[in-house]
């Protein structure tokens, strides 16, 4: 059974990482990074992230399963249409996936495929209804599966998006539809974080919030600039940028945000992007 | 309206390789207004094709070039002109493109780019809004399309890429989904927001698209 469900029933505080499928046909050093990460819940395995190609999430999770490493399957509706997405799902449950976070994905002008045709024949919400339709044994067509898969299926939000309402919609759609944890986009505003949690605590679905750690002020400038959802404060960028040890500073404010994640959601999904011996530092009380 | 726009000269200059003389059609509909295949376009075209040295048989601006009929019927008009050409250039759309290579034996060379289904905003600038999806959802989206003006065509609301009302593919473009909310608010509507959107039904999209109107 799903070790991140467990821990999230149990109402645990939980802590998830990512790791990035290889750009080639050997994951062995991306399996030697995974295991350093062994004690944290689980490991989210990105799907072409930031639309650049990549080994597929499914066969790095796959091989994360027989490792005995817990993974996080993400997959995007960006790739795969609802055959490909279904036959998918179903391949992660025969590897022994549970645990999926099911997303729109990022568009392909972003990546280093930009003249690929994107398929978005499903959006985030259907395929998080999809997902829930074949735990049921019955997928898409109303056909019925020979065993039905089991998953702990997950989805993205952004708290700091505004119009807050709207953001918040879609949220509440996503819940309808089977969501059963949330790992956030990266979030910097305190005030902000706490506000939405105030407004998603009351659906109880476990929230984990994504915490990005900032290594320096030109990294935060570029985040602003070239990634969806990515909002570095002013304020912190200006911190960083005054600091004279940036990473220590990004340090410092990653670990202030895993403090207001622990007093109001259930866990933290780091984003350390390549310091991942920093998080032991990160997560330190 | 059909956006089209003309192919790169170097591009055309491949297209024609091995043709001599030519016959030209521009069309008097989506591409006049477009200025890409109006008469205008089509002499400007006859006066660089000769400076190519490719000489120009007659040309023909259709009133409709997607009319299969009426493009067979004017290049029946233009037989003579049409005979002497070892190939037909042709200023329109690619339905207009296909009606003549449907009414003629001779190699067509289009020389249009068709962009999209386009709404005028002003005379050169066109913008898509309708996909021809097959289903539309206007209804209750307070008459915005997400599948075409929500550069995902999500159905179930904006992506994490938005960012004060825009998309993330770009600044200057306007989140479909956050327009759709705000027009939606100010009619004190929830339509699309009520509900989650089931996958669309492409079934009525298989290609070639065909549609008879029953007498």
């Amino acid at each position: 059974m799903s070790r991140l469900k467990e821990r999230l029933a149990a109402k645990e505080f939980v802590v998830t990482a990512e790791i990035a499928p290889p750009k080639g046909g050997d994951a062995t050093l991306a399996i030697e990074q995974a295991k350093k990460l062994a004690e944290l819940t689980a490991l989210n395995v990105t799907d072409n992230q930031g639309a650049n190609m990549r080994m597929s999430s499914l066969a790095l999770s796959g091989l994360l399963c027989q490792a005995g490493i817990e993974p996080i399957l993400q997959m995007t509706c960006r790739d795969r249409n609802r055959l490909a997405l279904q036959s998918d799902l179903l391949g992660a449950a025969a590897f022994g996936i549970e645990n999926l976070l099911l997303l729109s994905g990022d568009h392909a002008s972003f990546g280093d495929h930009p003249e690929a045709r994107s398929v978005f024949d499903l959006d985030s919400v259907q395929l998080l209804q999809t997902a829930t339709g074949l735990m049921q044994g019955v997928d898409m067509a109303g056909k019925n599966l020979s065993s039905a898969p089991l998953f702990f299926a997950g989805a993205a939000v952004s708290p700091e998006a505004e119009p807050f309402d709207l953001m918040f919609l879609k949220y509440r759609k996503k819940i309808a539809c089977g969501a059963q944890f949330f790992q956030t986009q990266a979030v910097f505003d305190p005030e902000c974080f706490a506000g939405f949690m105030q407004a998603a605590s009351p659906l109880q679905v476990p929230v984990l919030a994504g915490v990005l750690l900032l290594k320096n002020a030109r990294m935060a400038r570029f985040l602003n600039a070239n990634i969806p959802g990515v909002k570095v404060p002013e304020a912190l960028v200006e911190r960083l940028d005054q600091s004279d040890n940036p990473l220590a500073e990004g340090v410092a404010i990653a670990r202030e945000m895993v403090a207001v994640a622990r007093a109001c959601c259930q866990g933290v999904h780091l984003m350390t992007l390549g310091h991942e011996d920093l998080i032991p530092e990160i997560l330190s009380i | 309206m059909i956006i089209s726009r003309q192919k790169n000269q170097d591009e055309l200059k491949k297209a024609l390789t091995g043709l001599a003389r030519v016959f030209l059609v521009g069309c008097g509909a989506c591409a006049t207004v477009c200025k890409s295949g109006g008469e205008e376009e089509v002499f400007r075209m006859q006066e660089w094709l000769a400076t190519g040295g490719i000489a120009v048989t007659g040309s023909v601006v259709i009133d409709e070039a997607c009319h299969i009929m009426r493009a067979g019927r004017d290049l029946r008009q233009h037989r003579v002109a049409v005979d002497e050409a070892d190939g037909i250039l042709v200023l329109a759309c690619g339905s207009g493109i296909q009606s003549i290579a449907i009414s003629s034996a001779k190699q067509v060379v289009g020389g249009l780019d068709s962009l999209f289904l386009g709404n005028v905003r002003r005379i050169g600038e066109y913008e898509e809004k309708c996909s021809l999806c097959g289903e539309c959802i206007l209804n209750e989206t307070a008459g915005i399309c997400p599948v075409t003006t929500c550069a995902k065509g999500l159905l179930n609301g904006p992506c994490g890429g938005m960012a004060e009302g825009h998309c993330e593919i770009d600044d200057g473009v306007d989140c479909a989904w956050h327009l759709i909310y705000e027009k939606l608010k100010k009619q004190g509507r929830s339509a699309v927001f009520d509900r989650p959107v089931a996958p669309k039904n492409w079934s009525g999209k298989q290609k070639p698209g065909r549609h008879k109107v029953e007498r």
